[in-house]
């Protein structure tokens, strides 16, 4: 064997094939682990599919026992934990974004970031630990009664305070997506030039007006990236919010009731579903879980191509 | 290019390194997590002093008996007994034998007992969790306990929201005892709650009853013993008042009537001894009859033997399982030869 020289390397077209080859593979893998499962999703929901149809979508009776499913109570509070904990988490994390890009000081900006990009770290189940034997508690001693009192008259705010409910499930996923929205629209606010800034100030603008102006407009699509980033993950969240939110088949105006979770019946009923329609129902929300999540992205991706073409901003 | 030479040398390497290490013998089970701890202490004791390996995995009780149905373990473990049709799956293949047993306890949070034991009755609790009683105040939990002055509260009822066997047993129970129950609600690992809060394991329920005042829920009477939890006195059907002890769940088993050739599928709730803890319930390990695999099967049968020694029952006691009642322990010794691997008997 001779020593391979490197003009013979640099002309020897076998490592670029092997490449290509390679990462056409590794491209190809996604669109088809998607395939198998939704393939695998149907093939084990059928049995449901056929019986319920898309009533299983419209009907609010889960009885394991007498095998009826319906999926309407748990569509409704994914959709609705989701939703409150980004009301929640995008102001918060905007502001602080804002401000770490925008007025901290730079020996501030590092630790603060550090700090909330770390709550990314938290296992979960953790999350719900915490939940269980200190928000709740807290909530119950102070903000349930506080709202109860104060906004009562609003449907969401009356009714019984037991601890676990939809409005605390939403609060746990709201500091759950925080780092996600957080770190995202941070760097996005900072890929924003630095003349963009400069413009504003010098037609004499103050710094709010500097921000909601012209910075915040120029990483429009960019921070609606970052809220659908968390959407996605408030979506996919199963067991904080299973030990937080309730656990009831049920939907209620009050956010101090309980609910349930798409993700949330699946962890609880799959390991023990005995009887073969009961498995294939729980297959079955976990394809309408995924529909769900497709057409939530895709609105995404509508909503940040069209604003995107609005003008101004960069893309995401 | 040095790189892509080495490949080969590369992909030997892993090839060696996925092959299997032959020749130790690994059993493999799956299902239920309420004996797990049992299990894992049983497999590991047993494993230094036999080198049999037992690898169990705590999957639930569902998964046990589906995945005892395809075959990809050695044995099966389940907290409810296979029905008659997952037996027909498995064109009648198994053997279902009980190996300790498991009570469930009513826990619940109330000021002011004075240091007593809230005491209630089968058609009380019944109510309860069908939301017919809603009030502490109810005139029957007062004439079931008289002298205790219970809180202007109303009743918060958790029950538990991921499927389980403690949930069988307790359905099982309340299906047993209320007509209403079986026909609303029935039994099952996971039912239509009609009234209350869903907990997550043992600990969600326990969580959410320590926090709210006036609450009760069920958890596994090993759980509840470790926690140090508040729990009722319960009277059972032949009218005695008893506390969850290892010896009320035993007299709960030890008083059904057992059949020679019983198939160990006996729910021993509501069980007619005097003694007898009313929510009771064994938990299975589920065995082929007939193995295709007779290495397998003699030492799972070996296993099985051990298991019924003092030394491994006593075992189970320390950690708050109760040890199957003479009576029972000697029927499933006696069963053991009816094992078979490939149609003959086991060495």
């Amino acid at each position: 064997m001779t020593p391979p020289d490197v003009t013979e390397a640099s002309v020897n077209p076998w490592g670029d094939r092997l490449f290509r080859l390679f990462v056409t593979l590794a491209a190809l893998t996604v669109p088809l682990l998607l395939g198998f499962l939704v393939y695998e999703l149907y093939l084990g929901s059928a049995p449901a599919i056929d019986k319920f149809g898309f009533g299983f979508l419209t009907s609010d009776i889960w009885d394991p026992v007498k095998e009826e499913f319906g999926a309407w109570p748990l569509i409704v509070g994914t959709l609705l934990s989701a939703t409150l904990a980004l009301l929640i988490a995008v102001p918060l994390s905007l502001g602080v974004s804002i401000f770490l890009v925008e007025f901290a000081p730079k020996s501030v900006r590092g630790p603060i970031g550090f700090v909330i990009e770390l709550l990314a770290a938290i296992p979960s189940v953790v999350y719900g630990l915490w939940g269980i034997f200190f928000l709740i508690p807290l909530l119950r001693a102070t903000l349930f009664p506080f709202l109860r009192d104060t906004l009562g008259f609003l449907p969401f705010f009356q009714g019984a305070i037991y601890g676990p409910s939809m409005l605390t499930a939403a609060m746990i996923l709201a500091i759950m997506v925080m780092p996600y929205v957080m770190s995202v629209s941070r760097e996005v606010l900072m890929a924003v030039p630095t003349s963009q800034r400069e413009a504003a100030l010098a037609l004499g603008a103050t710094r709010w007006e500097a921000v909601t102006g012209a910075v915040l407009p120029y990483a429009r699509s960019g921070i609606i990236g970052a809220i659908i980033l968390g959407l996605g993950r408030a979506l996919g969240e199963t067991m904080a919010v299973t030990m937080l939110i309730g656990n009831r088949h049920e939907i209620s105006a009050s956010l101090f009731a309980p609910g349930y979770t798409m993700a949330s019946v699946i962890a609880n009923e799959f390991t023990e579903a005995s009887n073969d329609m009961h498995f294939a129902a729980l297959t079955y929300v976990a394809l309408v879980l995924f529909g769900v999540t497709v057409l939530v992205n895709a609105g995404a991706r509508l909503l940040i191509w069209r604003v995107s073409r609005r003008g101004g901003g960069t893309p995401a | 290019m040095p790189g892509l030479r080495a490949l080969p040398t590369l992909l030997a390497l892993l090839s060696l390194a996925a092959a299997p290490v032959a020749g130790q013998q690994i059993l493999t089970g799956a299902g239920a997590t309420f004996p797990y701890p049992l299990y894992s202490n049983w497999f590991a004791t047993y494993g230094k002093q036999t080198g049999v390996r037992i690898n169990y995995q705590s999957i639930g009780s569902g998964g046990g008996i589906r995945q005892f149905i395809k075959g990809t373990v050695d044995f099966g473990a389940s907290d409810a007994s296979m029905k008659d049709e997952q037996i027909a799956q498995v064109n009648g293949n198994v053997e279902q034998l009980p190996t300790v047993i498991g009570s469930v306890v009513m826990t619940y949070s109330l000021k002011g007992m004075g240091g007593r034991r809230l005491r209630l009755d089968a058609t009380t609790i019944a109510d309860i969790y069908l939301g017919r009683i809603t009030s502490w105040q109810d005139p029957r939990l007062k004439a079931l306990n008289p002298g205790v002055t219970f809180p202007k509260l109303d009743i918060v009822v958790v029950g538990r929201s991921d499927g389980s066997g403690t949930t069988f047993v307790f359905t099982d129970y309340l299906a047993k005892v209320s007509p209403e129950w079986a026909r609303r609600v029935g039994r099952g690992t996971a039912v239509r709650w009609p009234v209350g809060l869903g907990g997550k394991g043992n600990e969600g329920v326990t969580a959410q009853v320590k926090l709210l005042e006036g609450s009760i829920g069920y958890v596994e009477m090993g759980y509840a013993l470790a926690n140090r939890l508040s729990f009722a006195e319960l009277k059972n059907q032949a009218g005695n008042w008893v506390i969850p002890t290892l010896a009320t769940a035993q007299a709960a088993a030890a008083s059904i009537e057992w059949a020679p050739d019983t198939d160990f599928r006996v729910s021993i709730t509501n069980a007619p001894g005097a003694n007898a803890y009313p929510i009771s319930s064994f938990t299975w390990l589920l065995i082929y009859r007939n193995s295709t695999k007779p290495e397998t099967a003699a030492k799972l049968r070996d296993f099985l033997r051990w298991m019924l020694t003092p030394a491994a029952q006593a075992q189970a006691e320390r950690l708050h399982y109760a040890p199957l009642p003479p009576v029972v322990a000697k029927l499933v010794a006696a069963r053991l030869p009816v094992l078979r691997a490939n149609g003959r008997p086991i060495p």
